[in-house]
């Protein structure tokens, strides 16, 4: 499982890449493994709003329908359309071509709260033995 | 949990296993849509062994399934096979159920895994006499479905040339390897291909000489986007006790011409005397997202008011590149072409029902 340094995680495997004031989200490796073939995402337009660990979007695979989680509040500044046709680049290119949502930072106390690439491995390493 | 004889095989081809009806199954391999894009192209094999099997032996063992299914079996050369349902005394649909006609006097009957039991009890308490006997034999086989364009071919290639000569529906018993093997021309996919059914040592050699000629290994996501492509129903969702067989377009499995007396047949009879008051219908999504069992189905500019149905089936159709279900309609709204809506999470998508099958296999020649 791919799990970059310098991104941070959430409990609900989404990731966050922190640039100055902007985030990008999107989710994780395991996550898109565990979901299976992405057939649509559903994101919110730019100029609404995400909150902290409230769901933002949807995106739905062959064999099950899995929420979004913020990881941080903020203003969305741009929603990636590419998503909309090719909802397979979740699976294909997690971190880099399938991102989510570019958002403007408010908060920089949230990020404490987030998880370290080492803290996120230790959450999925759980996840998989209790699910066997 | 019941744990299928050739697992260790599923787990060296690299299964997700789920729990369906009380068994460890596999769920995907590959993954779901590579494994439906293989089956539609290529060659899939399914270990489907969850399923119910019973034999039935006797010189009465054909009037005696008839007694407790929908569809006169009596009509049946030694070799063929026909799909049946068994009835409830209100005429619903207690389940669905295939019936093969080895020999003369030999029959072998195959149930849905979330029905066994009780399937299987009403099968011997029907059968069982002095002229017919039902014996349960799931647990001492293993069933394997190979589907596919290219199905035959690589069967003709492991097992020899009987399957080439073999047509639809028919059943056949092939010596194999100092036993036997029942190949059946019967499937759940809307592909051609065989469902076969050997002892667990054949059934692992089968199943290994059919990967190492390419066949995918396809689990039950795959299997359950196969069956919606074809508007094949699913006991449980799309066809129950609640359900008459003629709304469900089922009829052609209920025999009514002969005088013999089966469960439900007085309720069948009734309902076959008025036209039926809902029709299962096929939907498609005409925009993007995916169809769940249980969306609310609204007519097209009735979105403000209570749902006319809800889907029995949804799914993402891999072949159709969209979102397909089945729900159960007024007759007036079944007609393919027909705009609906579907509710998702509070939204009102427009979908339109289409022809039934939603994907139909390109005839050879």
């Amino acid at each position: 499982m791919e799990l970059p340094e310098g991104l941070l995680y959430t409990a609900e495997h989404e990731w966050l890449a922190v640039d100055g004031d902007r985030g990008t989200i999107g989710i994780t490796d395991y996550a898109q493994d565990q979901l299976g073939d992405v057939v649509y995402v559903e994101l919110p337009e730019p100029g609404s709003r995400v909150e902290s660990g409230a769901v933002f979007g949807v995106v739905e695979s062959v064999k099950t329908v899995s929420d979004l989680y913020a990881p941080v509040s903020g203003e969305v500044l741009e929603r990636n359309e590419r998503l909309d046709d090719e909802p397979e680049l979740v699976n294909a290119s997690p971190y880099t071509e399938a991102w989510m949502l570019r958002v403007r930072l408010e908060d920089p106390e949230q990020l404490d709260s987030l998880l370290s690439p080492k803290a996120y491995e230790e959450l999925t390493g759980q996840e998989q033995r209790g699910g066997e | 949990m019941r744990a299928l004889a050739l697992e260790g095989l599923h787990g060296e081809a690299g299964a997700r296993f789920a729990p369906f009806a009380g068994w460890r199954m596999p769920l995907q391999y590959r993954g779901i849509v590579a494994e439906h894009t293989a089956v539609r192209t290529g060659v899939g094999v399914f270990d489907v062994s969850h399923m119910g099997r019973a034999s039935v032996e006797g010189p009465s063992a054909a009037e005696r399934i008839r007694s407790t299914a929908s569809y006169d079996v009596t009509r049946l050369a030694p070799g063929e096979g026909h799909y049946a349902l068994y009835c409830t005394e209100q005429g619903g649909i207690a389940d669905d159920l295939f019936v093969y006609r080895i020999g003369e006097e030999r029959w072998l009957i195959v149930h849905n895994a979330a029905n066994a039991r009780p399937d299987y009890e009403r099968l011997a308490a029907a059968v069982d006499g002095p002229g017919a006997r039902a014996r349960e034999v799931t647990e001492e086989t293993v069933m394997l479905a190979v589907q596919g364009p290219l199905a035959l071919d690589r069967l003709a290639g492991v097992l020899g040339d009987p399957v080439s000569g073999l047509r639809p529906r028919r059943v056949a018993e092939i010596p194999w390897r100092g036993g036997t093997v029942v190949l059946a021309r019967t499937g759940y996919t809307g592909e051609d291909g065989a469902e076969l059914i050997t002892d667990a040592e054949r059934g692992a050699e089968l199943w290994a000489a059919l990967l190492a000629g390419g066949a995918a290994p396809c689990g039950l996501g795959a299997r359950d986007t196969l069956r919606l492509e074809a508007a094949l129903p699913l006991h449980g969702h799309d066809i129950d006790v609640t359900t008459r067989p003629r709304e469900a377009r089922l009829g052609w499995v209920v025999t009514l011409d002969d005088e013999a007396a089966f469960e439900g047949r007085a309720a069948l009879e009734r309902h076959a005397a008025e036209p039926p008051a809902r029709l299962l219908a096929c939907i498609r999504l005409e925009s993007r997202g995916v169809l769940r069992e249980g969306l609310p189905v609204h007519e097209s500019e009735g979105a403000g008011a209570p749902p006319v149905s809800r889907l029995t089936s949804g799914a993402h159709g891999p072949t159709l590149g969209a979102g397909i279900g089945m729900a159960y309609l007024p007759p007036a709204l079944a007609e393919p072409g027909t705009p609906l809506a579907i509710e998702i999470r509070g939204r009102a998508l427009p979908a339109r029902v289409v022809a039934r099958p939603f994907y139909r296999r390109p005839r050879a020649g």
